[in-house]
């Protein structure tokens, strides 16, 4: 009989749980990662979102926000149950965030089929640029092989004749070592793929990059895997023998883990914290006085995402239900990006510079600085094959 | 050839840390006959037991004998407390409850100590390489985790085959009525046991922990090559476990070398980069299913003897 | 004479009745998530359903019984992307493919018990977990999305929720009736028998391998169609449908339930996937009645209790949630 009542219990429960749909307040379903070994990125890019909420006074266009904050635990198919769930049982207004590309591409469906108006804060699958672009979705980061095609040319500058290449097994993964291979002049002599997110030790990966006695070695490991990456890295000797290229693996919140292994590893990066900008000093300052760390690029992509909300519902006046006119809005990117100059492409993905960052000791601390401008306005190579409804 | 033994010797540092959680498990499955779905959670509470206690008290070894001391205590609670009704039971039950377990563990660790995860530092002149032949220059740190598990395996060895506890150990690993009809005191060297295995376990956790990253759930998938150790091995059969550790781990490792370069032959660069790891991977299991085929008892059975 | 209006009985109507009235409840209300979670339930019911079958009746307790979801789901993914949307090439596929693994496991498997059975069918499971790791073009280890669920001509829309709704649930009661009538039959018994004591089986003259095999090849195409239906349900699919701990879900949707019968697991996945959406807000009720505020954080935890609450099932209570309401104790 006990377990009878409990059972109705636990209907009443589910008959009463969605939450009685609100007037008036832009909901936000928000989608990233806050467990595991990269939980510090989620963590960085929800910081960085209520940061730029409390600049913005809590609302949006003049409307209250609520945010719900969802775990994609890094799993494909975890993200599209969360993202459904935002959709169909929350009924959210926008969806924000999204690390990883093959979150991505799992939930890409069901939010082009609802036309849920999308901002995606990070992950940067060469599809979302090319041939899955919706007219609904933008992203304030970046495609993929553009930071690392960056790279590519920085180490031609570097006069790097031979090199090893490393990533993990996942649609990003692919994009990055693929970016490399597009503009780097000299011959790859090995390529590995690892298992992701899983796989944290690259005993025998390291032992072939050792063993093809490359003139550097390229690798993208994001989080709590970069740390790893870099250290034994350093551990199996490397360090010493061959130059390290990254992208996306040495950042501000690996950094003070790091502290001196990260020194001298060069990165590409589309926004670094001491970018000369109005925006940009009062987002990292407040960070800095709030969270008592700096922010990471991931936080400030994320940052970006609510500006260029605001002016997506002023420019409708609140009526969310006008998607076209939001989305005209939103093509004009109406607001003051933390990286300077800011403007969407024809396939919603930024136009924009992208910088050589190293890490330098700075007194105590450890930060990231602004070392030269690679490439100016680049825009990534895939919007062709985008055909955006006008 | 050089390059052959440096990988060797990587395919030998996996087989020594699965050897640590296969040992454990063995002798629990062999002697309590209980299939132990939560060992790989004993793993994930050593580390985090040794993150803490290096953060503490600013020293890597305190904090590793600090925290095998604490995985100590852990497991024999946990015996004490969830593991004793099992006994007796049919393997599914034992896969349901400890299935519960582990469940359980993952959301106790986030309770406690965040989801993000923690990290152990290694003391900086763990940071480099040593020349362990001429020309083959290895990391010190994964140096320094083959011998101290070759170690504990000798001392295993020695406590399994030459001391009376081992005697009653090995007795109940071939015959456990036998054991109990002679008045030894079941419950106290079931405990015994099951606490030897955590804090094998946990180790096995920590040392590893400094390589990889001390998350939750970090423990489920080491935990099935674990039972692929055991059964290759033979159930109850320390020796067993130590020489299927090995292969597992030589397999592994060779298998995530040279069969991605083998598969690019026959098909594109990328395909090749994706199926290499994937057969790889695969191989261990094929092996454990043609050993099952062939020799039902795994390689060396603990009953046979 | 039996009596039929038991209590358990009485509870298997009414949790019929929820499930058939529940699209209405969801139009009424407007939350068309629930009929998206249910869906899910049901299709993984009919996956328990096809585990107990072999590891209630047969005694032969799979550890890799995800396999055949994913074999299924990939079947309808692979075709899928490679232009074949018609369900009457991917479903056939998919069942022959999901029967065909299973011929060769069980052959395989069966020689073994016990424990060696649990982990021989867990390292088949692997493998194909890993070759769907490895196919690169489908996707690998991030999947791959379905642009398009089966297309059955004019027969059948399965891109109406609702219609898909009660197509999985027809499928269920089908899959539920079908093992029901298999068990009872003589064919079932001599598996039944053959749990308990397979020599005497044997002695009697029956091959009980070739009932055993017979067996584990119709729960691997039950399991199988529960993968296709999974797959057009998500419309995407990667190789975590087979993770091992999977396989562990669908043995605790079973043992949970029940493995005496044959309604058993259904109980056991609704119960499981219904506790797994309702345990957080259950927990900030209780919080609420405890102390007159709900504690937010307190909701994150609540396999803090699942864990333990499966175990005490297993210390106490071991006919599972259909025992319990029956009032029987099996074991």
């Amino acid at each position: 009989m006990k377990r009878i009542l409990l059972t109705t219990c636990a209907a009443l429960a589910l008959a009463t749980a969605p939450a009685v749909a609100q007037q008036k307040t832009v909901k936000i379903g928000f989608v990233s990662t806050f467990s595991g070994p990269v939980a510090a990125i989620g963590n960085d890019m929800r910081n960085s979102f209520e940061l730029a909420l409390d600049h913005l006074g809590r609302k949006l266009g003049g409307l209250p926000v609520e945010v719900i904050y969802e775990d994609d635990q890094i799993k494909p198919e975890v993200g599209v149950q969360k993202v459904q769930k935002l959709i169909e049982s929350d009924k959210v207004d926008f969806i924000v965030g999204i690390i990883w590309s093959n979150v991505l591409l799992a939930s890409l469906k069901p939010i082009i089929d609802s036309k849920t108006f999308t901002i995606v804060t990070n992950a940067g699958a060469s599809q979302l640029a090319g041939e899955m672009c919706s007219p609904y979705v933008f992203s304030t980061a970046w495609n993929n092989d553009q930071t690392p095609q960056a790279i590519g040319l920085y180490m031609n500058q570097k006069n790097v004749k031979t090199a090893f290449l490393i990533g993990p097994n996942y649609a990003a993964g692919k994009d990055m070592l693929e970016g490399v291979e597009a503009t780097f002049k000299g011959k790859i002599v090995g390529r590995e793929l690892t298992v992701w997110p899983t796989q944290l030790d690259f005993s025998a990966e390291l032992s072939k990059a050792r063993n093809a006695k490359p003139d550097a070695v390229f690798a993208f490991y994001p989080g709590g895997a970069g740390i790893q990456f870099i250290t034994q890295y350093a551990q199996s000797g490397l360090k010493s023998t061959i130059p390290l290229y990254t992208a996306f693996t040495v950042d501000s919140l690996s950094l003070p883990r790091l502290k001196d292994l990260a020194v001298g590893i060069p990165g590409a990066q589309q926004w670094v914290r001491d970018l000369p900008n109005e925006a940009n000093k009062r987002y990292v300052n407040d960070f800095r006085a709030k969270y008592k760390t700096d922010p990471s690029f991931y936080g400030s992509q994320t940052y970006d995402a609510a500006p260029l909300l605001d002016s997506v519902v002023k420019a409708v006046k609140g009526d969310l239900t006008k998607k076209d006119e939001m989305r005209r809005a939103a093509e004009k990117a109406d607001f003051k990006s933390v990286r300077g100059n800011f403007k969407f492409g024809p396939n919603h993905i930024p136009i924009q510079n992208f910088y050589l960052q190293e890490a330098v000791k700075d007194g105590e601390e450890f930060r990231l600085k602004t070392v030269a401008t690679i490439v100016e306005n680049d825009q990534d190579k895939h919007w062709q094959k985008c055909k955006m409804p006008k | 050839m050089l390059y052959l033994i440096e990988q060797c010797l990587n395919g030998m540092q996996l087989g020594m840390l699965l050897f640590l959680l296969a040992a454990g498990l063995t002798l629990i499955f062999g002697i309590m006959d209980l299939v132990n779905l939560a060992h790989g959670s004993l793993y994930m509470l050593g580390a985090y037991f040794a993150a803490t206690f290096v953060e503490l008290t600013d020293s890597f070894l305190a904090g590793i004998g600090l925290g095998l001391g604490a995985t100590l205590v852990a497991g024999i609670v946990l015996e004490m407390i969830a593991i004793r009704p099992l006994y007796g039971r049919d393997h599914l039950d034992h896969v349901l409850g400890t299935f519960g377990l582990l469940i359980f563990f993952n959301e106790f660790v986030r309770l406690i100590w965040g989801p993000a995860g923690l990290t152990i530092s290694l003391p900086s002149q763990m940071l480099t390489a040593v020349q362990v032949l001429p020309g083959v220059y290895y990391p010190l740190y994964r140096l320094v985790i083959i011998l101290t598990t070759l170690v504990v395996a000798l001392l295993l060895y020695i406590l399994v085959m030459r001391t009376r506890i081992g005697m009653l150990i090995r007795a109940g690993a071939s015959n456990r009525e036998m054991v109990g009809a002679l008045g030894v005191n079941i419950k106290l060297l079931y405990t015994l046991v099951f606490g030897l295995g955590a804090a094998l376990a946990g180790f096995a956790g920590m040392i590893q922990a400094p390589l990889a990253f001390v998350q939750i759930g970090m423990g489920e998938n080491i935990l099935i090559l674990a039972f692929v150790v055991i059964i290759i091995g033979g159930i109850g059969s320390i020796r067993g476990a130590f020489v299927a550790a090995i292969i597992v781990g030589l397999i592994d490792t060779m298998g995530r070398v040279f069969l991605p370069d083998l598969v690019r032959h026959f098909l594109s660069y990328s395909a090749g980069s994706s199926a290499g790891p994937a057969l790889s991977s695969m191989l261990i299991y094929t092996l454990m299913a043609l050993v099952l085929i062939f020799r039902p008892e795994g390689l060396f059975p603990a009953s046979s003897k | 004479m039996k009596v039929w209006l038991t209590p358990r009985n009485a509870f298997v109507v009414a949790l019929l009745a929820v499930l058939a009235l529940l699209p209405v409840y969801s139009a009424l209300t407007g939350n068309t998530f629930m009929v998206t979670l249910f869906t899910r339930i049901i299709i993984l019911a009919i996956a328990a359903v096809s585990l107990n079958l072999i590891m209630g009746f047969g005694g032969m307790v799979s550890f890799g019984h995800a396999a055949y979801l994913g074999i299924g789901g990939y079947v309808v993914g692979i075709l899928a992307k490679e232009g074949i949307d018609t369900g009457f090439i991917q479903w056939p596929a998919a069942l022959v493919l999901s029967g065909l693994f299973a011929l060769g496991v069980g052959a395989l498997s069966l020689r073994t018990r016990g424990v060696y059975f649990i982990m021989i069918t867990l390292a088949f499971a692997q493998m194909v977990y890993y070759i769907a790791n490895g196919l690169d073009r489908y996707g690998g280890d991030d999947g791959l999305t379905i642009q398009r669920r089966s297309d059955f001509g004019g027969l059948i829309n399965l891109s109406n929720r609702t219609v898909y709704y009660y197509l999985c649930l027809a499928l269920l009661l089908a899959t539920v009736y079908f093992v029901w009538r298999m068990v009872k039959s003589r064919f079932g018994l001599v598996i039944q028998g053959s749990r308990s004591n397979d020599r005497r089986m044997r002695a009697i003259g029956f091959s009980t391998f070739r009932y055993k095999l017979t067996c584990f090849v119709i729960a691997g195409v039950l399991c199988g169609l529960s993968g296709v239906l999974l797959a057009n349900h998500t419309n995407f699919i990667s190789p975590a449908l087979m993770h091992w701990t999977r396989s562990g879900d669908l043995i605790v949707m079973a043992v949970l339930g029940g493995m005496g019968t044959v309604f058993g697991p259904v109980i056991g996945a609704v119960a499981l996937l219904v506790l797994e959406e309702t345990l957080p807000h259950l927990i900030g009720f209780v919080s609420y009645v405890l102390i007159g505020k709900e504690v937010v954080a307190a909701k994150e935890y609540w396999q803090l209790i699942l864990g333990p609450m499966l175990l005490l099932i297993v210390i106490y209570a071991r006919g599972g949630i259909e025992g319990l309401i029956a009032g029987s104790r099996r074991g």
